[in-house]
């Protein structure tokens, strides 16, 4: 019995250990990167067409700052500019999508590649998620000696 | 205890003491307890020890067990019902009282042996629920179908739970905030026996209702308190569920660099 308890303590280790034990050379994080972006293509159109419906509201930002940092920092990254876990919010294929798409995103998760279901959310907090990560300023481009212009 | 389809978020740790405080229709009342210590190991994969221990008031306090928990998210997206399959397996003695869940032929009358009797009585358990749920305007409606087999060749008990709970308010507040509404989480829940392979039913049985309420701190800490009543004379006439959590964002990550991923 005590082997059987001993391997249960070591399979949960091992699931700590192998949960987080991610590939963290550029072109890994870059190519998880894109995975995730290429996952906001796939929103259906009626998705995508959906309008955010707290788009007026001016508490909207302020309230998805402070679910952004509950939530989502510790992937994203304090400044929503990208982690080892998850991508840059500030990206051009982020801040190009539409709300509808964002929303979409949100709400099932990419969960192959780590990211969870964000549906225990009610919507107007997915909402103002959304209005947060639009409200972001996007990321500066590499120029042509790879160092990021102002 | 009703589970919903969301699962720990990846990397982060939950320790959460939990207790329950039960009357004894004949027989001493207790409060039993456990520790639990939850990783999401993947968006797909939590995975749950528990520590369990028991105070038979004029009794005794004794260590009862422990169960490894196991849910699996069974779809990649959101549909309108998400199925979740949850694995446990149980290493427990017989005065194991914490009501976690309710199955067979489970009564008030199992718990009222005396701590030095019903500890000798060691079982091994695995334990398989299917844990349907939604999100439907706010609400979570989740409905759970367990089937246990206790390895020393006895039949399958099966058991369920179902229960609803939704936010006080549905949109956060722009300031960070203990006392906002959006904090609170409140519900009710109903669980049960639904007998064995041989007589499977609702005759001897035990079944529950419970409210539920959930206060989610900005710092990471969770309480919840749930009063749950005996609905028939199988069942305890009343039990005081309530625990404390809180969750450790990071910890994988941390538990990584510990071992040397930079």
């Amino acid at each position: 019995m005590n082997l059987l308890t001993f391997a249960i303590v070591l399979l949960f280790l091992r699931a700590v250990g192998a949960a987080q034990t991610p590939n963290s050379a550029p072109s890994a994080i870059a190519e998880k990167n894109s995975f995730v972006y290429a996952e906001l293509a796939k929103a259906p159109k009626k998705a995508t067409e959906r309008r955010n419906p707290l788009e007026a509201d001016p508490d909207a930002v302020a309230a998805g700052a402070k679910l952004f940092e509950q939530h989502c920092a510790e992937c994203h990254g304090a400044m929503a500019d990208g982690g080892k876990k998850g991508p840059s919010l500030r990206a051009d294929e982020i801040q190009q999508s539409t709300p509808g798409a964002l929303f979409w995103l949100l709400t099932n998760g990419v969960v192959r590649r780590g990211m969870p279901v964000w549906s225990k959310l009610p919507e107007p907090q997915r909402w103002q998620l959304v209005s947060y990560i639009r409200s972001l300023t996007p990321a500066p481009k590499p120029n042509a000696e790879g160092t990021k212009t102002p | 205890m009703t589970y919903d389809h969301y699962l720990e978020e990846p990397g982060s740790l939950e320790v959460e003491y939990f207790s329950t405080f039960g009357t004894q229709r004949a027989g001493n009342d207790f409060h039993a307890f456990w520790a639990e210590f939850e990783y999401g190991a993947t968006a797909w994969w939590t995975t749950e020890v528990y520590l369990d221990g028991q105070t038979t008031f004029n009794d005794s306090t004794v260590f009862t067990g422990f169960r490894w928990e196991n849910r699996f998210r069974l779809l990649q997206r959101e549909h309108f019902i998400n199925p979740v399959l949850y694995v446990e397996y149980e290493h427990i003695s017989g005065a194991d009282k914490i009501l976690k869940e309710v199955e067979g032929h489970d009564g008030n009358a199992d718990s009222a042996d005396l701590n030095s009797e019903s500890r000798q009585e060691h079982k091994q358990e695995l334990e398989f629920k299917l844990l349907l749920s939604k999100a439907f305007k706010g609400w979570n409606i989740a409905q759970n179908t367990l089937a246990t087999k206790n390895l020393a060749n006895e039949p399958w008990e099966f058991g369920y739970a179902i229960g609803a709970s939704r936010p006080l308010a549905l949109k956060a507040s722009a300031k960070r905030c203990s006392f906002c509404r959006e904090n609170f989480i409140a519900g009710v829940e109903m669980y049960g026996g639904l007998g064995d392979r041989y007589s499977f039913g609702l005759h001897d049985t035990s079944h529950y209702l419970a409210p539920v309420v959930a206060w989610n701190l900005p710092s990471d800490w969770t309480l919840r308190v749930s009063p749950g009543f005996g609905l028939n004379d199988n069942s305890h006439r009343f039990l005081l569920r309530w625990g404390v959590s809180r969750e450790f964002s990071g910890f994988g990550a941390a538990i990584s660099r510990l071992l040397g991923d930079r």
